[in-house]
């Protein structure tokens, strides 16, 4: 009885190692290119943590429509999500940022094999504790509050306040939009600033720090902060989509070459009017469709 | 040892194959012992290796020197010219967990005390498991209530904003708790019965006893305790990071904005794409973590070595 337990034991660590060994995608998601067939594979999505509740919740759509499709959606950062999809580890990598942003100099090559599928608009908005009797801040004064020239509310016609800045860290998607679009320049860590990752950790502490300002993707202003207007131009879906409000950056899926079978038809669903008009909007992301400005690599604003 | 067993395995050899059933068991139990040892080691050597092979690539072909790293105030690593010095970091890791163990010392040694000398039956049946459960708890909850509860009480009390490193050393203290307690409870328990006995038998007071003569020869092994506290403490990422503040700066007190080594890893770790700069110098600091962890287990080796001459 001792025995044959200890042999199962063996056998299954040998063959869980086996399998560890074995590569994750030679189940790939490719049966079912030709039109019309039904679609099958796996396909593992992973990167943006801004992006991942709305791809998560179109692949569960996906999947009920295609039974023998199974998507996993991971996070894991803008960053990692590159890296892995350029390595092929994942078929799709989610990125806050153009890849060529983020892989350049001796990666540069990796980004020229990298397919973009802009599936959403993420608009990012300065966002102020209650208290600081400010609602409108300058560009001007948004550099200078960011590089620590003003450290005092009133300065900017608000409150005697100290200004407490609650910064994201330097390698994050949202800090570049908010550095490339808001403040035209990059700016450093200062000493008594916060970092913090996560966007719901930034708004605690800016809803209850005195003082503080941050920034934070539209999907998560409420009312407990106040939203910063940006020269006079209100943070809202409808001033992005007109190209009035600049603070904003395209959600990336990426894919190596172009996609092919099921991930295709994912990406399609992506962008298909069912996902656009309903989960998109609900998390608080803008349709790509309703954009009347487009954007490119170089920041370069263009009408449609 | 085969000299021995050729005798019986000769004789048995005609009715049960070449080897007797014994020795097949024997076989195979030595055999699933040594693979599992085997990959353990092999497991053990490719993370030092992973981690090595990529926290050194700054230092031999992307032009960081080790001393700007070890020394350096500066961290900009996404500037147009990065530099990389972790010297904030060093400092605020060790602050926190020095700190952290500084002021959850006292407190596990004295519920050791407690359960141990003073009243073992509650000790053992409520305030151990209590005690216990806070090793159970995650430390993402740690840096919750940490951030509800601590910073916000810490930004009315001091000046500052609440975060720094008073917070992260409370939020860890609470964490490392159990770490010390145990250890501390178990030294107290193997301390031989006939020494306290003599003390008492000599007039000594139950306080007497235990500050003159449990205290000092339990000393080796309570540090123990303490030193694998502020190890724990040391690796602690995500709890800290909630509560710390993240600057990299040398903060001027306790209540400013600073950063650990762990901070700054989970901070940016995903935010990197692997093979770049920033992402190697963040497995630079990975490997300063577990060269330090490695010298905190070398320290409680040598304090082992004191129990056992004691």
């Amino acid at each position: 009885m001792k025995k044959s337990l200890l042999v199962l034991t063996t056998l299954a660590l040998g063959i869980s190692l086996a399998a560890c060994g074995k590569n994750e995608n030679s189940n790939n998601a490719n049966a079912g290119a030709s039109s019309g067939a039904a679609l099958s594979g796996a396909i593992s999505a992973a990167g943006s943590t801004a992006l991942q509740p709305l791809v998560d919740q179109a692949s569960k759509k996906f999947m009920d429509l295609n039974k023998d499709v199974t998507i996993t959606v991971n996070g894991g950062g803008s960053g990692a999500g590159l890296s892995q999809v350029a390595e092929g580890t994942v078929q799709i990598g989610n990125s806050d940022v153009f890849a060529e942003e983020k892989l350049k100099d001796a990666d540069a090559d990796k980004a020229k094999e990298l397919v973009d599928h802009q599936v959403a608009v993420v608009s990012i908005a300065a966002v102020a504790n209650k208290d600081v009797g400010v609602d409108n801040l300058t560009k001007a004064q948004l550099v200078d509050i960011f590089t620590g020239k003003v450290t005092n509310w009133k300065d900017v016609g608000g409150k005697d306040e100290k200004v407490v800045l609650v910064n994201r860290p330097a390698s994050s998607g949202t800090r570049a939009t908010f550095e490339n679009f808001a403040l035209g320049a990059k700016s450093e860590d200062l000493p008594d600033s916060i970092t913090e990752d996560a966007s719901g950790t930034v708004r605690k502490l800016v809803s209850e720090t005195p003082g503080a300002i941050g920034y934070l993707a539209l999907s998560y202003l409420d009312d407990t902060i106040q939203a910063l207007k940006y020269e006079g131009v209100e943070p809202t879906s409808e001033n992005v989509a007109s190209g009035t409000y600049p603070v904003w950056a395209y959600e990336h899926m990426y894919t190596k070459g172009q996609p092919e079978g099921a991930v295709k038809a994912f990406l399609d669903y992506m962008l298909s009017d069912e996902i656009q008009t309903t989960d998109v909007k609900d998390l608080g992301y803008i349709p790509v469709s309703d954009m009347k400005v487009t954007r490119d690599v170089a920041g370069v604003v263009s009408n449609k | 040892m085969n000299m021995t067993q050729t005798g019986p395995a000769d004789a048995l050899s005609k009715d049960g194959g070449k080897f007797p059933k014994h020795r097949l068991e024997e076989l195979r139990g030595r055999g699933y012992v040594m693979f599992c040892v085997l990959l353990l080691i092999v497991i053990i050597f490719s993370i030092v290796y992973f981690i090595a092979s990529r926290g050194l690539t700054p230092f031999t072909s992307q032009g960081v020197s080790l001393g700007n790293m070890l020394g350096g105030l500066k961290w900009a690593p996404e500037a147009d010219t990065p530099s990389f010095g972790a010297l904030p970091f060093l400092f605020g890791s060790f602050a926190t967990s020095v700190l952290a163990a500084v002021i959850a010392a006292p407190l596990g040694i004295c519920a050791a005390i407690f359960m141990t000398e003073m009243m073992p039956k509650v000790g053992k049946n409520i305030l151990q498991p209590a005690i216990e459960l806070l090793a159970g708890v995650p430390s993402v909850v740690y840096g919750f209530v940490g951030l509800s509860v601590i910073v916000p009480f810490l930004r009315d009390v001091f000046p500052g904003q609440g975060v720094g490193i008073l917070a992260g050393s409370i939020v860890l203290s609470v964490m490392i708790l159990p770490t010390i307690t145990t250890v501390a409870t178990d030294a107290l328990r193997s301390l031989p019965a006939g020494l306290k006995e003599g003390s008492y038998a000599l007039g000594a007071t139950r306080w007497q006893t235990i500050s003159r003569l449990v205290i000092p020869t339990t000393l080796p092994a309570l540090m123990t305790g303490v030193v694998l506290g502020i190890a724990r403490a040391f690796g602690e990422a995500l709890a800290v990071q909630m509560v710390i503040g993240n600057a990299p700066h040398i903060p001027h007190s306790l209540t400013q904005s600073a950063a650990t080594l762990t901070s700054i890893i989970t901070l940016s770790m995903g935010n990197t794409t692997s093979g770049s700069l920033h992402n190697n110098a963040l497995w630079s600091l990975a490997l300063i973590l577990l060269i330090m962890t490695f010298l905190f287990v070398f320290v409680v080796r040598l304090l082992e070595r004191r129990v056992k001459r004691v």
